[in-house]
């Protein structure tokens, strides 16, 4: 504490010292990774029976009140923390600043895009289904 | 993204070859690559879902990429990757929260049995929704 009390932010950031934000995605993989132990293991089991039960079986099963609202809470923390495990993938082995920056923000994109058009889709059948 | 070497200045993590082999070391490096297949498993589920909101002549088209031999392989796999990553990921949980496993010896032997779980589990589920 006694060190920083002599340099501003600015001075710390540029000799590359803490922006202070150094936990933030560490501890968000951990919260979506929490929410995922509870989610996965059904998520697992249904995706496979629904996949396998053809389409009126897989749209009834998407469209009940209470597997549309697990599949979009699925959705969700699936893509926050898929994205961010890419991110620190992309961060541990890419060190060419373009190629970095271009890769973080293709995988921020994909990730969002899927992620709101799989809710659309679950919307579609839920409301579809006449729940 | 203001410094033009920003990047290029900061240590990359260490790479494959500086690690000793292992078993947590091999259970380490399988979870990365586990979620690495995931992320682009789920485009494919999320294919899925979206195939099946978009009515059953567009689900008719798509059907077979699940339900084929390829389909159903590509799926059995999906599920170990998924599974192993489950475990690995609660271990990490339970390594950075409460401690829990975190000695040399009881991690290592955790390690070997992860694989194991991540096989005999999808086994597992798969029997159960195939012969039920």
């Amino acid at each position: 504490m006694a060190n920083n009390e002599f340099i501003t932010p600015a001075k710390a950031a540029r000799g590359l010292g803490s922006a202070r934000a150094g936990t933030h995605d560490h501890i968000r993989q951990r919260v979506t990774a929490i929410a995922l132990v509870f989610l996965v293991p059904w998520f697992i089991f249904s995706v496979i029976s629904a996949t396998n039960a053809g389409y009126e079986s897989a749209a009834e099963w998407a469209g009940k009140p209470w597997n549309a609202i697990l599949l979009i809470l699925t959705a969700g923390a699936t893509f926050y923390h898929m994205r961010i495990g890419m991110q620190i993938i992309i961060e541990d082995y890419i060190a060419k600043t373009s190629t970095r920056t271009a890769l973080l923000i293709l995988n921020s994109f994909a990730a969002i895009a899927l992620f709101v058009t799989v809710a659309l889709s679950v919307l579609k059948l839920w409301i579809g289904a006449g729940a | 993204m203001s410094g033009t070497n920003r990047a290029n200045s900061r240590p990359l993590s260490p790479h494959l070859q500086i690690w000793r082999y292992h078993a947590t070391m091999f259970a380490s490096i399988t979870h990365r690559i586990t979620g690495m297949g995931l992320y682009f498993g789920t485009f494919l589920i999320g294919a899925w879902l979206i195939a099946l909101a978009s009515g059953p002549e567009t689900y008719a088209l798509l059907e077979p990429a699940f339900t084929s031999i390829p389909g159903q392989v590509v799926l059995f796999v999906w599920t170990i990757a998924a599974l192993f990553h489950f475990a690995t990921g609660i271990r990490f949980l339970l390594w950075d929260g409460p401690h829990i496993g975190f000695e040399p010896k009881t991690a290592s032997a955790v390690s070997v049995f992860l694989y194991v779980f991540a096989v005999l589990g999808a086994v597992a589920i798969w029997a159960t929704i195939l012969w039920l």
